[in-house]
Order: C-alpha cells, then structure tokens, then sequence
C-alpha cells in the first residue's frame, strides 16, 4: 500500500496561502476561490490559518530578502509530505523584477516546488487545475 | 496589573492579505500604541523602471498592486503625457474613465466584503465579492483579463470600448446599483453591525490633515478632497458626478463612503458611455523631450501620484511613485489608539491599506535598524544631487 500520509494528502488538502512579495492580485484570486462562483470548499479545499495545519502552501510573489526567512520558517512548520505550488507568473520566475536588487532567486532554490502555475494572475479556473494535476502526480 | 504587553500581528497572519508586521501595545484590553513595520513587499520599482522604455513602464507599475492595477498605469501615463506635452484624443479620455470607475466599484466591493470577514460576517464578505464577479466579467470582455488590464499607454488606450459591449456594461451597472443599494440597507439597519462600526477607530478632521491622508480615509472625515475634481483629468469635468464627503470620522463612515461612492461611480460609468465621443483611441507619442512630468489620479484608495524625469531618451531617468495608503497607513497609529483590541482589527483594516504599494525600502538585517530617519534624508538627498549632476 502507498504511503498512508499521501493517501491523507490527497484528500480535502487544506491550504495555506503564504504571500512572498506579491503584488495582491494572486492573493486576491486564491480568496476568489472560496466565494460563491468558485467555491471550492465543496471538494474539501480549505484554506487555513496556520501552517501547521496546512497540506499545501500555495506560494504567490517573488521572494525578496526580506521575505525569504520569513517564508522558509513557515515552509519549516508546516507538516511535511506537504505540496508547495507557485501561483502566478511572479513564483514561476521572477517577472518582470528580475532586475532588482531586492528580489533573490526563484522559490526552488530554497525549497521543493511541486508545481507552477503561471498566469498574472492565473485565472482561479487555472488554478483549480493545477491543484488538481498537482494531487494526481502525487 | 497594570503592565504593558506585546500583541503582535504578522508578518504572516490569517487576517492579513500581504506580510506586514503590527506590534499593538496593550494594557488590558486597551490599544495604547502601534508599531507598523513593513517593508517585506519591497520589490524595488523605482529602480526597475529606468531600465524600461515609455511602452514597457505602464506594465511594470501594473504591478505595484493589483487592486489598483489602473490607477497606477494611469497616473504614469498622464505623467508621460505632461512631459511630451500631449493630449489623448476624446474618446480615450473617457475610455479611461470608465475603466478607472470600474476599478474603483470592484475594489471598494472587494473592501466590504473583506471588512465584513474581519467584523466575523462572512455573508457580508460573500455577497459583496459575489458581486463583484459581475464587474470582472465586465473587465474581461472590455480588456482581455480580469485583472491587471494593460488599457493605458502613453497617447491613449489599448483597446476600444465596442458599441456592442455598452448594454452589457449598462446591464451590470443596473446590478451594482440593486445590490449596492441593499448592502447599504444591511449596514445601516442592522443594528450588530451598526454597534460594530459605529464610533470605532474615529480619526478627527484635525488628525486627517495632520497625517496628510487621502482620498476615502480622508472623506469620511470631513476632509473634501478628491482629485478627480481638484484635478481635472480624463473626462472627470465633462460629466456629472459628486463628491462624498462625512464628518463622524469612524468606521461607519468610512463604509459609507464607499458605498456612496460606487453609486458615483456608476453614475459616471452612465454618462461616460452616453456620450462616448467617435474618434481615435490614441494619439502618436514621436519623442518624450527632456524634462519632467507629474500625473495624479484618485485611486480606490486616494491620491497616487507619479514623477518622470526624461532625458529625451526613450527610457525614464528617474521615476517616483506616491501611493495613497504610503499616508493612509500612517493615521492608523491614532485611529487605534484607546480602542480595544478586538477593534483593533477593522480599525487597521478600515483605511483599505495596500502595503504591496507602499514599500520603499527594505531593512532585511533581521528587523535590527541600520539607518535611522536621519541617515535616510542624507541619501536621499544625495541622490537628489546625484541626478541633478547626471540631468
Ligand atoms: S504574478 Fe502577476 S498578479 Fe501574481 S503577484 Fe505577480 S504581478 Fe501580481
């Protein structure tokens, strides 16, 4: 049999959603999620307060120096196997920033990233679609 | 025991959107202080944005924020304008009215309802971003997205408003007013809400223009500002409309505001697309000629404000950006002050603050100070001089 914990995992996956250096928009469209059009709470996905409750993180922003411990303390807590995925353009690379003199690498080099999905900002459809393609893989 | 403790909220807290830290000093259950540290959204524009052509800069300034993510390209573009010295054509004028009033119904939804979590009523918070679905339906069928909508470039807009999309836009115009009007209903005669808002985290009229705030924080506290009519731009003194002003200075008002507002909003949004000039959507920009620009357009949240320098390059030299909640933010520090804790929340809240806008620097050496007010004002100064040289 698969491992048990997974086999958890990939029931109702309640998410965390941990704000690098967005620009809001990502943010905005993963708490779109949870109104009426979309609604997701109907297949179980919850989005919680606290890391340690957390099955998957979704990560939005690039990471800046700032930022960066901040988020690998959260990424610490949250109870590991855990899914990270990157939402938006910003996560998948550093858009169009990727100049400046605050925002450090992409997220894989400090941590595992599951998935990507690009999009500024991804359509919550997309987004929908990339969790679900993310459990299947799992 | 009477002691002071430490309440801190951030930087990654389930009531916030954005990771911002708040250090609320207490006695009891009373707030006696604020510290507000930011900075962890700092992504460096201002530096980024040199490096970009006039064409590139509107959607590098997209993305300061996303909420208002016409504001800022707007308010660019009108700077780029102010130093090329030209004027769009008519039609792209109220072309940018329209999407500008529209950003502002969904973002002032999109602050209901998120006042409305914090005040522990989700059906507030459901209804009103229901709602707001509508108004970004709209923005994808006019701009292609339904956030982040690249409309504004120098010399125009990007997309035309078709004859065939103004009875679906007057159609939804039709639903915000319907459903504006019975949230304004459900604020103001239910009485738990009411008892929630009413007088708390009240910021006096004396206290507004101390804290230079802007645009709704300012209104609801008697300050009569708003650029839209201070500063005549886009198609603002071609139709007509009103500005919101109360006197309490609390919550309440503050809600109410922007529920008057959105209706404002639709109102022009109406008369905008009654008589939407025929004609071109955008004028020839050839060359921006050295010199400087200034453009300003009342966002959801107030005032934001651009600066471009050119040196007659196809590149900015130097860009500078106000955003509103840059002074909004600051006022909290007041408006929480004697509250109680459990108010705390909607009172930082209530001025719809969007760090992602405000950051100007970053001190990442784990929170310890490096430069103090004082060290700030000298490099800023001296950078001043160092662009004065190079101009
Ligand atoms: S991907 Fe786009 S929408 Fe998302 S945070 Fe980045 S800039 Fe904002």
């Amino acid at each position: 049999m698969k491992d048990p914990r997974i086999w958890g995992l990939k029931k109702s996956p309640w998410v965390y959603h941990l704000a690098a250096a967005p620009c809001n928009n990502c943010d905005i469209e993963i708490l779109e999620l949870l109104t009426p059009r979309y609604d997701v709470e109907r297949f179980g996905v919850v989005l919680v307060g606290s890391p340690r409750h957390a099955d998957a993180l979704l990560v939005t922003g690039v990471l800046n120096r700032k930022s960066l411990p901040r988020v690998l303390e959260v990424y610490e807590q949250t109870p590991k196997p855990c899914l990270v995925i990157g939402v938006g353009t910003c996560a998948c690379g550093k858009q169009i920033f990727r100049n400046s003199y605050n925002v450090v690498g992409p997220y894989d080099k400090y941590m595992p990233v599951h998935a990507y999905i690009p999009g500024c900002p991804p359509k919550p459809e997309t987004m929908i679609l990339g969790v679900v393609k993310a459990l299947a893989k799992l | 025991m009477s002691g002071r403790r430490i309440v801190p909220i951030g930087p990654y807290h389930p009531l916030q959107e954005e990771p911002e830290f708040f250090k609320l000093i207490v006695e009891g259950e009373t707030v006696v202080d604020l510290e507000i540290n930011i900075g962890y959204n700092h992504r460096g524009h201002e530096f980024v944005s040199p490096e970009l052509t006039y064409d590139q800069v509107p959607f590098l300034v997209e993305r300061i924020c996303g909420i208002c993510s016409n504001s800022h390209p707007l308010a660019c573009v009108l700077a780029i304008e102010d130093c090329a010295g030209i004027k769009p054509p008519p039609r792209a004028d109220y072309i940018r009215s329209v999407v500008q009033e529209l950003e502002r119904i969904h973002s002032h939804l999109l602050w209901l309802g998120l006042a409305g979590h914090f005040i522990g009523y989700n059906t507030v918070w459901m209804w009103a971003w229901r709602y707001r679905e509508h108004v970004l339906e709209l923005f994808e069928m006019i701009t292609g997205n339904r956030n982040h909508y690249a409309m504004n470039k120098p010399g125009g807009v990007r997309r035309d408003i078709k004859t065939e999309q103004i009875p679906q836009i007057l159609a939804v115009m039709d639903v915000v007013d319907k459903k504006v009007m019975m949230l304004t209903k459900a604020v103001l005669d239910d009485p738990v809400i009411r008892s929630r808002l009413e007088g708390v985290g009240v910021l006096t009229r004396e206290q507004a223009i101390a804290y230079s705030v802007t645009g709704p924080t300012a209104r609801p506290s008697g300050v009569d500002i708003d650029v839209r009519r201070d500063d005549p731009h886009c198609a603002y003194d071609r139709v007509p409309w009103d500005v919101i002003v109360f006197n309490e200075g609390d919550v309440l008002a503050k809600t109410k505001a922007r529920l008057f507002e959105m209706m404002e909003s639709t109102k022009i949004i109406r008369a905008c697309l009654k008589d939407l000039p025929e004609g071109p959507i955008e004028t020839r920009v050839d060359e921006v000629p050295p010199g400087e620009g200034i453009g300003r357009t009342e966002a959801p949240r107030g005032e934001v404000f651009h600066y471009i320098r050119s040196d007659g390059t196809n590149r900015p030299l130097r860009h500078k950006v106000r955003a509103p909640s840059f002074m909004n933010i600051a006022s909290n520090v007041v408006a929480v002050k004697g509250g109680s804790i459990a108010d705390a929340a909607l009172t930082l809240a209530a001025v719809d603050p969007c760090y992602c806008c405000t950051e100007r620097m970053a001190a990442f050496e784990d929170g310890k100070m490096k430069l103090s007010g004082k060290d700030l004002l000298r490099l800023s100064w001296q950078k001043t001089e160092r662009i004065r040289e190079r101009f």
